[in-house]
């Protein structure tokens, strides 16, 4: 406590010597989604404060009314936020807007280079940074080790959907309510649209040709929603269709599913705490064809500043700490390596404490598989792995997501859901102009 | 109730009406009891009821993580005033609409109904822009004004029909007896309207207690109310039923103790002059 | 009897009322129908000009929106036919004297008190997720395969807990009108021996028509506007896109303000001739 006066004390001073304009009570607001990594992080905000004299104030959302919440406010520059959590769908169509300020001149402390190329890319437009990355993640496949083995079987570290569908169909025991495999099928653009436009890379298809038209009517997306469907029927979960992560990772922990493709930042929560599989679940790289492209996403949730913010320099100033190197020592000393904000930079995978962690090298192995500027088998105009950097994706895909997620609980067949996703693309292609 | 009544159907009636009781209470009372347990029982299968090990862990997280206290105060805040500045706009008008009544009272009595109706998607963008102009974003004074307008035309509505059920001879008799308009309505309307007045505020307060979109997407941190602290606990990565629930009892808590005391009020006074 | 300094007295007492709602109403309106002839792209660029009708007909043309509007109204009238239906039930049945009746009438008003987004959350959860849920558990004991309820029954479940929701609603609504029948005249019908159905059909139900008025009225105009119940549970898929659901993704989901905006004007619409329709069918029951 002491200590802390002290140190708050001593920073006071050098705050009223550098500028005397300087407010001692400046607070900023950061609007943040409900994620652990993120809840954490306002754990120690305390010590931000002590550190610094800047207050925060947080606002933390669910995903879906973050993202509503924030795209109003940046839009129409609201102004109710120093510092907005998003993703890298938003960062680079927003700093296109203007609406970011760049992050070109972060202290050398730093170290802005040690942030993972594959990050920094997806968070740049035209090579200026927009939002420093709090955690990065990319999906890979976790699996049972005690049922691979029951099953006679051995998953190799790079696995083909075909070998991924034969080993589903031999963990599956419905008696004992385990199901070979489980993927989302929930509808919305980030769920299982995010997982099946990752998945369709692999198996050659793309969202757009180069001429921006839907491609829908492609052999390539009806194999990819075929495969799925006929993989999930036989060995996934009932009621697959309205899975998302939360309901995969819940069933992953319970123990009853075989394998769950999913987010790398899902390897802490498997292995952690309320997992009752701990000590039996192996990682292995998303399953591709054979045709180049593997089916997984690569994904950051990252720190961006709203142009217009009267605390600019505030904001930057937290934004270093909580994407800093210091930050990540931070967590490992109070709550062990495996706990830290992974994905994010170079250094922490060279790090030999945190190389021990189980699931660190595969989660970069994944990252570093996955380019956004190179994302599809056939060429395509757009940025993204599992989505397409553009302002109308977002709505499109959610819809697109809702005829699949129709076909996967069998109110409609694929080829339905398929001709509705063509329409629904073309149509609001057309309306914002592309055509 | 002149009607006599056996024991043995009362008996049955009890049994039946407790048993819908607790079937339709059944959600909230789950939605308790998981706040007590540790996130891996709030899925255990089978289920568990009761013979789980009691944690306040949840409620503690939840302190720790949220400023409980003010989120609380500006869903009292915003709820409270936003009912009484209703009130207080919508009484003279209900009071003229029974009292005084023309041949347009019908149609815009309906036409204030028909306010509600606009879709509040449909107008977030305007009203937002419109926000940012008066400086009204994250400010309770805002919110306040958005509730009451939201809703000024049920209060209308509840009050019309309670004063239409005050026999208009009363007032005459006090018109006779040279009582002024003023006097009129307050000692011998308001007394007579207490519960109908009572009622509407409590219906009114529910409402805007329990109104999700406007107080989530007008709000950032002064003036977020329970509806925002409850979108920071829902569907995160990782388990979350157990803390949901303790977020979700806290929110409610306050509002279901409300209800609890002032029932009788609440079913007196529902009416919207129903009964006739 | 009004004479006429109280007709003006009249006049001015409603006008706070009316000028508030009146600017409430119009601001946005105007500002909605500003915007629906505009192409306003937030993320392009913003209000890009003058458009015409295009936000309009490419709305009404758009696949999704007939299906949108009849799923709508399905909504509407299920929740209305439930919640009406079971309300009498339950009012007749809390009206009969019974031991604990102010604590059963709580636990029965309850779920009013309880916020949409909690509600649909915890239905969702801690009800039908078909594996976790205690539906899929019941299911289960029972030797049944347990009911994917948001995707194979989507439109049932959504209907289901809005319908729990209003319940309350109904129920106290209509058990206030049936405490205030008068009971000589049941009596009288239970001494010339009538049946208790045609008690219930012929003295009942006639006294509690207003009241059924006043529930389908107020309900309406709620319902017409669900969508805290759908934007937890199913995202508007499997076919529960209502139209306010629909104007939502226009808006913040595709950030299409001028498209969206159309869509607001074509709700407002629907809301009307649903609001006249009413007017004629039940509105003859507010008179009396």
């Amino acid at each position: 406590m002491s200590f802390k006066h002290t140190l708050r004390a001593a920073t006071a001073m050098s705050l009223i010597t550098a500028t005397s304009a300087f407010a001692q009570d400046t607070t900023i607001t950061i609007a943040t989604v409900n994620n652990g990594d993120m809840i954490r992080m306002q754990g120690y905000t305390d010590q931000f404060t002590a550190d610094t004299g800047i207050g925060v104030e947080w606002v933390t959302l669910e995903e879906n009314v973050l993202r509503q919440r924030v795209t109003t406010d940046i839009t129409t520059n609201g102004g109710q936020f120093d510092i907005m959590t998003i993703g890298m769908y938003e960062t680079p169509i927003w700093g296109a807007n203007g609406w970011l300020v760049a992050l070109d001149d972060l202290s050398a402390d730093y170290d802005v280079d040690d942030i993972l190329p594959a990050m920094a890319g997806g968070l740049s437009h035209d090579g200026t940074l927009y939002a420093a990355p709090f955690y990065g993640e990319s999906s890979m496949i976790m699996y049972r080790t005690d049922l691979m083995e029951a099953a006679g079987m051995e998953m190799p570290d790079a696995p083909t959907w075909e070998f991924i569908a034969d080993a589903a169909a031999a963990m599956t025991d419905r008696d004992a309510e385990i199901n070979g495999i489980c993927l989302r099928g929930k509808a919305g653009w980030g769920e299982g649209g995010a997982f099946i436009t990752a998945m369709s890379n692999s198996f050659g298809a793309r969202w757009f040709d180069e001429g921006w038209n839907a491609q829908f009517d492609t052999e390539q997306w009806a194999n990819t929603l075929n495969f799925f469907k006929t993989m999930m029927d036989a060995s996934g979960p009932a009621g697959y269709a309205t899975n998302g992560f939360n309901e995969n990772l819940s069933l992953f922990n319970q123990g009853k599913c075989g394998m769950w493709i999913d987010a790398t930042v899902a390897a802490s929560f498997v292995t952690g705490d309320d997992s009752t599989v701990a000590d039996s679940v192996g990682f292995a790289l998303a399953p591709d064809t054979g045709l180049g492209k593997r089916s997984n996403w690569l994904w950051a949730w990252a720190l961006g500043i709203p142009a217009g913010t009267a605390q600019e320099a505030e904001a930057k100033q937290f934004i270093e700490w909580a994407t800093s190197k210091d930050y990540i020592e931070l967590v490992a000393e109070n709550e062990g390596w495996a706990n830290v904000p992974p994905g994010a930079r170079t250094s922490l995978y060279e790090n030999p404490n945190y190389q021990e962690v189980p699931f660190a090298q595969m989660t970069l192995d994944s990252i570093l598989s996955a380019d956004p500027n190179d994302s599809t088998v056939d060429p395509s105009p757009y940025v993204g792995v599992q989505f397409a950097a553009i302002p109308e994706f977002a709505g499109i895909a959610t819809e697109v997501s809702q005829e699949f997620s129709a076909a996967y609980a069998g109110q409609q067949t694929v080829e339905e859901a398929l001709a509705k996703a063509q329409a629904i693309t073309d149509e609001a292609m057309e309306a914002a102009g592309y055509k | 109730m002149a009607r006599a009544v056996t024991s043995r159907r009362k008996l049955i009636n009890t049994t039946a009406a407790w048993a819908v009781g607790l079937l339709i209470f059944f959600p909230i009372l789950w939605t308790i009891l998981t706040s007590f347990k540790t996130e891996g029982q709030a899925i255990a299968s089978p289920p568990i009821f009761l013979g789980f090990d009691w944690t306040l862990e949840n409620y503690k997280t939840v302190m720790e993580r949220s400023n409980y206290a003010r989120f609380l105060w500006n869903s009292i805040i915003i709820a409270g005033l936003s009912t009484i500045i209703g009130l207080i706009v919508a009484v003279p008008a209900a009071w003229s609409m029974a009292f005084v009544p023309s041949r347009r009272t019908k149609d815009i009595l309906l036409w204030m109904l028909s306010t509600k109706m606009l879709p509040a998607v449909g107008v977030l963008y305007p009203i937002y822009l419109l926000f940012i102009k008066m400086g009204l974003l994250d400010s309770r004074a805002g919110l306040v004004v958005v509730m009451m307008l939201i809703n000024l035309p049920i209060i209308v509505w509840m009050l019309y029909t309670y004063f239409r059920e005050i026999p208009g001879e009363i007032l005459e008799a006090a018109r006779m007896d040279g009582a002024t308009l003023k006097e009129e309505v307050l000692y011998i309307l308001t007394p007579m309207a207490i519960p109908g007045i009572a009622s509407t505020m409590l219906l009114n307060f529910i409402l805007a207690w329990n109104e999700a979109f406007w107080t989530l997407n007008l709000t950032a941190v002064n003036a977020a109310p329970l509806t925002a602290f409850i979108a920071s606990y829902s569907s995160p990565e990782g388990l979350f039923f157990a803390k949901l629930s303790a977020a979700s009892t806290m929110a409610i808590a306050p509002i279901l103790i409300l209800g609890w005391f002032s029932q009788k009020q609440l079913v007196r006074g529902l009416t919207f002059g129903a009964v006739k | 009897m009004a004479t006429k300094a109280s007709r003006s007295a009249a006049r001015l007492m409603m006008a706070p009322a009316v000028i508030l709602l009146l600017g409430w109403m119009l601001v946005p309106l105007i500002m909605t129908l500003w915007f629906s002839f505009r192409t306003y792209l937030p993320l392009r660029g913003g209000d890009q000009g003058w458009t015409g009708f295009d936000n309009y007909v490419r709305f009404v043309t758009s696949s999704s929106f007939w299906p949108a509007v009849q799923t709508t109204l399905i909504i509407v009238l299920s929740v209305l036919i439930i919640t009406v239906v079971l309300g009498v039930l339950l009012a007749m049945l809390l009206d009969q004297p019974m031991w604990g009746q102010g604590v059963v009438r709580i636990l029965v008003i309850a779920p009013f008190f309880v916020m949409p987004t909690v509600s649909a959350l915890v239905w969702k959860n801690m009800f039908m997720d078909p594996v976790n849920g205690l539906f899929a558990h019941l299911w289960r004991f029972f030797g049944a395969d347990p009911v994917s309820w948001l995707s194979d029954a989507a439109m049932p479940s959504v209907i289901m807990i809005v319908s729990w929701q209003w319940l309350p609603f109904a129920t106290l609504i209509l058990l206030t009108a049936i405490q205030s029948l008068d009971g000589e005249q049941l009596e009288a019908a239970e001494m010339d021996g009538a049946p208790k159905l045609k008690q219930f059909w012929f003295i009942i139900l006639p006294h509690l028509g207003r009241a059924i008025t006043i529930v389908i009225l107020i309900q309406t105009i709620f319902l017409l506007a669900v969508f805290a119940e759908i934007f937890v549970t199913t995202g508007g898929a499997f076919g529960t896109r209502t139209l306010s659901y629909l104007i939502f993704q226009r808006v913040l989901e595709s950030q299409n303000i001028g498209l969206g905006s159309a869509g607001g004007v074509y709700a407002i619409i629907l809301a009307n001739i649903v609001a006249i329709f009413l007017m004629r069918i039940v509105g003859k029951n507010l008179d009396n």
